[in-house]
């Protein structure tokens, strides 16, 4: 019966308002978990196999494991939803129609790991989704499931709502701490990592929008029943937004591990008649790109990082026959080199030099030695920066001109043909 | 100098920084809703919110000049920013500039000689499924095309 009960995607109408959720069991996880230990809630967590949903899919009890709940220092809890990586809109999704859930995820992991402070960090952009957060928070607070003492227990647990400013490595863990604080949002050298000194130098957890979202379904349903659901170690459900070439680009909950095909072909529709799939970035722009023939994927942590790409955010971009990877390549390349913040020299000088190569490619004034050069600039990059922004820049570039390399060697010499006959 | 700003925007200041555990981490709200009501981040601003929020200047400064969202000189009272993004490329976002801006007769970054739009390209606001989207002000916009803009500028001007 568990596949009856409301997932993530949960769609009854004014669903944002308490009642209704109420009326959909909402905050009965919460006090379920409450009247728990906080040490068994994270093992129930922990023994689901939650990864992180926000890019790097690290095992969500774990993370939650390295936090020392009897320290001097406050624990403070941050939600990441600045959802900055290009082709990714599920947070939003969530926290506009869905908001006491994560607000549940947030009073359930808060308890969990000892914090009395929560931070969700709502990206500049998202104005409604921000409102809708703030009055769920209100509503929340009037009923006792925020605030003081709640449900009779001593926990207390404040939530405010962080608006970001402009700038998508304010995505990056740290420099979302940097910018709670009131400071530009520069990533930090780790160690120490979060877990020890995060915000305010405080111990600090931070997780993604629809990461917190799977905790209440993990403390309503069980970690076993959750465990039924997904691949070993990266269980239940994911949220994927599906864009780009296809008929019904949206948001889609399907069990982790479906394979790539089934997602675009089955659920979003497959592509507009007449028009043939050339490629998939599966999960957000930063996710190295992936050929038509590799469709078989399973969409989980490790299938995707073993087949050289991530499952990233979840952020799905279906490309057809008719795209040019090298307008595609100019994409990235200006993305990159506005979003770098410009502490690690060889990000900021890389990324601005490649966005330079690329518009001259794109003006036709090409060279032959223009693919070895942007393969050049980009390794010098990886490996080279404090945050994965650098990494992740590199990645995706050398997996398009790696995997296009005829499209963008075809490119050169029409150019140059076409530049002789002048 | 917090002269010259109205009691209440002051109060609403010390009311953000209280809800923080640190005042200096109410920057970004304050810096929010300074912009709002003066259109801009000037020097007034930037001094006021130091010396309410106990910084220096320059930290000021250097998160009005960081985030993409703040901005020194006032705008138009309207803007509108396109995102020019993968999806939203793929579906069409350089055709649907290039008619906003011969509509509006003016570039990315520049604002219409009455003052009513100033036009951005944005990198990704999160609206994908919707490509090409805009915003406009905290509007959003999806699947918008290229005839339908009479009828969404009409609103703001």
């Amino acid at each position: 019966m568990t596949s009856k009960r409301p997932g993530l995607m949960d769609l009854t109408e004014h669903l944002f308002e308490l009642d209704i959720y109420r009326s959909r069991g909402g905050y009965h996880a919460a006090q379920k978990a409450l009247g728990m230990s906080p040490d068994a809630v994270l093992a129930e967590v922990r023994d689901a196999h939650l990864r992180g949903r926000g890019g790097a899919g690290f095992p969500a009890g774990v993370k939650w494991g390295f936090i020392s709940r009897d320290g001097e220092k406050p624990v403070y809890l941050c939600i990441n939803a600045d959802e900055g990586e290009p082709g990714t809109f599920k947070d939003r999704w969530l926290m506009t129609h869905n908001p006491h859930l994560v607000l549940e995820g947030i009073l359930i992991t808060a308890y969990a790991v000892g914090a009395r402070d929560g931070f969700i960090y709502v990206r500049g952009e998202y104005e409604a989704a921000a409102q809708r957060l703030e009055r769920a928070i209100d509503e929340a607070q009037a009923a006792g499931f925020l605030g003081e003492e709640i449900f009779g227990t001593g926990f207390s647990l404040k939530v405010i709502v962080h608006r970001g400013a402009g700038g998508y490595v304010c995505g990056e863990e740290t420099a979302l701490l940097e910018s709670i604080e009131g400071k530009r949002g520069d990533p930090r050298l780790k160690p120490p990592f979060p877990a020890s000194a995060g915000l305010f130098r405080c111990p600090t957890v931070i997780n993604n929008v629809e990461t917190v979202s799977n905790v209440p379904l993990i403390l309503r349903d069980g970690a076993e029943a959750f465990r039924k659901l997904g691949r070993p170690g990266d269980r239940g459900t994911r949220l994927f937004s599906v864009s780009g070439a296809v008929m019904k680009p949206g948001i889609y909950e399907v069990p982790v591990g479906i394979p790539l095909k089934d997602l675009i072909f089955n659920l979003a529709g497959g592509l507009p008649p007449g028009r043939t799939l050339k490629a998939v970035i599966p999960g957000g722009l930063s996710a190295p790109i992936l050929l038509a023939e590799e469709l078989d994927l399973p969409l989980d942590c490790d299938s995707l990082c073993r087949a050289g790409s991530m499952i990233g955010s979840g952020g799905v971009i279906v490309i057809n026959d008719g795209t040019s990877m090298v307008d595609t390549l100019g994409i990235m390349t200006r993305f990159y080199a506005h979003e770098s913040c410009g502490q690690c020299a060889p990000c900021r000088i890389g990324t601005s030099w490649l966005h330079k190569t690329v518009l001259r490619l794109l003006s036709g004034e090409v060279d032959r030695g223009d693919l070895a050069e942007i393969a050049r600039v980009a390794s010098a990059i990886k490996g080279r920066t404090l945050c994965p922004l650098g990494d992740a820049a590199a990645l995706a570039i050398l997996a398009l001109i790696t995997k296009f390399r005829t499209e963008f060697e075809s490119y050169i010499e029409e150019c140059q043909a076409r530049n002789r006959t002048w | 100098m917090s002269q010259g700003f109205a009691p209440w925007v002051l109060d609403e200041v010390r009311a953000i920084a209280a809800r923080y555990p640190r005042r200096e981490a109410a920057l970004l709200p304050v810096l929010r809703l300074l912009q709002r009501i003066s259109g801009a981040l000037g020097r007034a601003e930037e001094e006021m919110a130091a010396e309410l929020l106990g910084l220096e200047p320059v930290r000021v400064r250097e998160a009005v000049t960081f985030y993409s969202l703040f901005r020194q000189k006032p705008a138009g009272r309207h803007l509108i920013r396109v995102c020019v993004n993968l999806s939203c490329s793929m579906a069409g976002a350089e055709r649907s500039l290039t008619s906003l801006q011969a509509k509006l007769g003016i570039g990315p970054g520049e604002t219409t000689p009455d003052g009513t739009f100033t036009l951005f390209t944005v990198e990704c606001l999160g609206n994908c499924d919707q490509a090409p989207c805009l915003m406009v002000d905290d509007d959003d916009y999806g699947r918008v095309r290229e005839d339908e803009f009479d009828r969404i500028l009409g609103r703001y001007s």
